[in-house]
């Protein structure tokens, strides 16, 4: 059992969402520190709002003001916030209902302990210094009773609220196959180990894979490559694009290794862009010994050899 | 309307962390050599294929279809996927088979659910405008849940750790389980009350554990099911049905999308006949919940539930609702029951369920 590589892997995207009628009302109001729901056919007031009438499916369109203030209808208890809650101090989660709402909304009670936490209890909101029109402008809501906050003054007319911005991030340990693995610490070493040959078909993989995507079933011979192959394809970049490493126009090629059944995306460069062409040979170039690891950065490109080049059949097949 | 049993049922273990990628392609191969060595199938013979997985889960675009590397996709095959759990990806499956298009179909589902936080990839289901910003994890929305059926009466902290006993007890039968009590079965209720709370008022027994793990189901229709299988479990029911995602605007407290799905799957207005049942509750009080939504159909108290010891022994997300199927389909294939039902449920709390109602027939 080979021990398998594993790296954090952290994923993150700023998720900008359009808002419709409804909830651009309610994301307007809540910049102004107001909350707005909205009446639905039965007559029941929904907080947050929703578009449409979950009984008859037509838009909803009479905003209700309710309050900043409700009452608790359940609640769970988190003594370990987790990343991007609301407090990274122990809250509790609630289903809060408004007063002058029917429906309840999910958000955090900063109660500090769980003690005293009940349902049945009066809650109120606590607003952002500067709310910007997102359910965060809520931070909280706040056990009720003493004195509320300062009434703050309502913010200028503006244009309302019509997009939403959440960033979200998430982690997770990335783990690399059995195969994978050996591959990247071939690549470490300055070797090419590709494999995993299908024992049925007899095709060899690099990068490695588990299965034989033709057969399904587990590839297991190793095969070692060398670093020269064919330019099967590949295509001239003339688009610059976030974290592009070299100037445009350059070449993205598919390269097959001697002996392999599958092509790899690299960069192959050491001659202007318009003399690469389908069946070039091409050889590795690595970086510095001292800089590599287990990546396939290792090598950097890979450059023409010069040779005359491969007939096509030999890798019509490959693309 | 065309008859279509389910002929085949593996799992994977049930594990804590598996060593393998998040592509499931290290958990299925060995799965699908197992079902289709059971039914004596080949991959060439298999006319669709159809999983449930999660990118989010996996941390990766596209993991699906990695995945289809442990089919051997070679000549193309006819595959499909949905992004929820594999027991709907068994709906579809049943549904491609009804057309006539197709008479056998391989279903599976994974999940690598220790490769991230699951808690928070959960949070990722729900309102994207105003709940999902707040970051509200899995286990808080059903501790919520929880307490409103605590406060309303319909169960308490002790019939909840009932319920995990329950789990735990039967799941030293199940070889694949990743929880199960100790080898005599007695499992201590006052003992699991005696623990902290993980999210007041669920206690760590009150959640399913965090599981890595894959399942697969064969379905065939007509003779050819005959054929596979000395004893297919006959689909006569498979409905799904759903709640608001509006959390604050359902009553929490019960699940009329179970009790819909499974009217639908029976047919009739009272469950009959019915011998076992396979729960998919990731939450104890779940299980009281959906029993209590079945009894209201008839579902009697003598039904055998969960014998597996259920998703509370071993929860793969993207897997584990369609396993719950293939469990109850397996008492049919055993010859251990006449009539089963299984249940599968997606989303937070028991939004969305799927009841299949399955039976065995004298030749």
């Amino acid at each position: 059992m080979v021990e398998v590589l594993s790296a954090p892997l952290e994923v993150g995207f700023d998720y900008t969402r359009s808002l419709g009628p409804a909830l651009s009302r309610f994301m307007t109001a809540l910049r102004e520190r107001r909350i707005e729901g909205v009446r639905g056919s039965d007559g029941r007031v929904y907080v947050p709002p929703v578009e449409y009438d979950p009984a008859t499916a037509e838009p909803l369109t009479e905003p209700v003001e309710v309050s900043a203030e409700g009452t608790v209808l359940s609640w769970s208890w988190m003594p370990e916030p987790l990343p991007g809650q609301p407090l990274d101090r122990p809250f509790a989660w609630a289903l809060i209902r408004l007063d002058g709402a029917d429906t309840a909304m999910l958000h955090a009670v900063d109660a500090g302990t769980p003690e005293r936490m009940r349902s049945g209890m009066r809650v109120r909101a606590r607003w952002a210094a500067e709310p910007v029109g997102h359910i965060r402008d809520i931070v909280c809501f706040e056990p009720a009773g003493g004195s509320a906050s300062p009434p703050t003054p309502a913010a200028e007319p503006a244009e309302p609220v019509t997009m939403v911005t959440t960033p979200i991030h998430l982690s997770y340990r990335h783990s690399a196959s059995p195969g994978e693995s050996r591959y990247l610490r071939g690549l470490a070493d300055g070797r090419l180990l590709g494999g995993g040959r299908c024992p049925a078909c007899g095709k060899v993989y690099i990068p490695p894979r588990g299965a034989c995507p033709a057969d399904g079933v587990p590839t297991a011979e190793e095969v070692e490559l060398p670093d020269v192959g064919t330019v099967t394809t590949f295509c001239i970049v003339n688009v610059p694009f976030l974290g592009q490493r070299i100037k445009p126009p350059y070449v993205a090629a598919y390269v097959l290794l001697d002996g392999a059944d599958i092509p790899f995306l690299h960069l192959v460069l050491g001659c202007p862009v318009d003399e690469v062409r389908m069946g070039m040979r091409v050889t590795a170039v690595w970086r510095p010994r001292e800089e590599w690891g287990t990546t396939m950065q290792n090598i950097d490109h890979f450059k023409p050899t010069g040779e005359p080049d491969a007939p096509f059949e030999s890798y019509a097949q490959h693309l | 309307m065309t008859d279509i049993a389910v002929v085949g049922f593996a799992q994977a273990p049930n594990v804590r962390r598996a060593s393998g990628t998040t592509n499931g392609v290290e958990m299925l191969v060995p799965l699908f050599r197992r079902v289709l060595a059971d039914t004596g199938l080949s991959k060439h013979d298999i006319g669709f294929w159809c999983s449930g997985s999660s990118d989010y889960l996996a941390g990766r675009a596209f993991s699906f279809v990695a995945a289809v590397d442990a089919i051997g996709a070679f000549p193309p095959v006819n595959e499909s996927h949905v992004e929820m759990d594999a027991a709907w990806a068994m709906y579809e499956a049943w549904a491609k088979i009804l057309t006539g298009e197709v008479e056998t179909a391989l279903v599976y589902g994974f999940g690598k659910s220790s490769a991230g936080q699951l808690r928070r990839v959960l949070a990722l289901q729900l309102d994207p405008y105003v709940v999902a910003p707040l970051w509200p994890d899995s286990v808080s929305i059903a501790a919520i849940q929880a307490r409103l059926g605590i406060e309303a009466g319909r169960w308490s902290e002790r019939a909840m750790a009932e319920v995990a006993a329950h789990s735990r007890a039967a799941a030293t039968a199940n070889g694949l389980a990743q929880l199960a009590g100790p080898a005599d079965g007695r499992v201590d209720v006052d003992d699991l009350l005696a623990a902290p709370y993980l999210a007041d008022p669920l206690r760590a027994h009150d959640c399913a554990p965090i599981t890595d793990g894959a399942a697969a189901v064969v379905l065939a229709s007509g003779s050819r099911a005959r054929e596979l299988c000395e004893r297919p479990a006959w689909i006569t029911g498979l409905e799904h049905r759903v709640d608001s995602a509006n959390l604050g605007a359902r009553d929490l407290a019960a699940s009329p999308s179970a009790a819909a799905a499974a009217a639908a799957a029976v047919g009739a207005a009272r469950i009959d006949g019915v011998e076992a049942a396979e729960l998919h509750a990731p939450f104890t009080h779940q299980e009281i919940l959906l029993r209590g939504e079945l009894a209201a159909l008839g579902l009697g108290d003598e039904v055998r539930v969960n014998e597996s010891g259920g998703v509370l022994a071993g929860n793969p997300m993207f897997a584990a609702g369609l396993a719950c199927v293939g469990n109850a389909a397996r008492q049919v294939m055993d010859g251990r029951a006449g009539r089963v039902l299984g249940h599968a449920t997606s989303g937070p709390a028991l939004q969305q369920n799927l009841v299949c109602v399955l039976e065995g027939r004298d030749q």
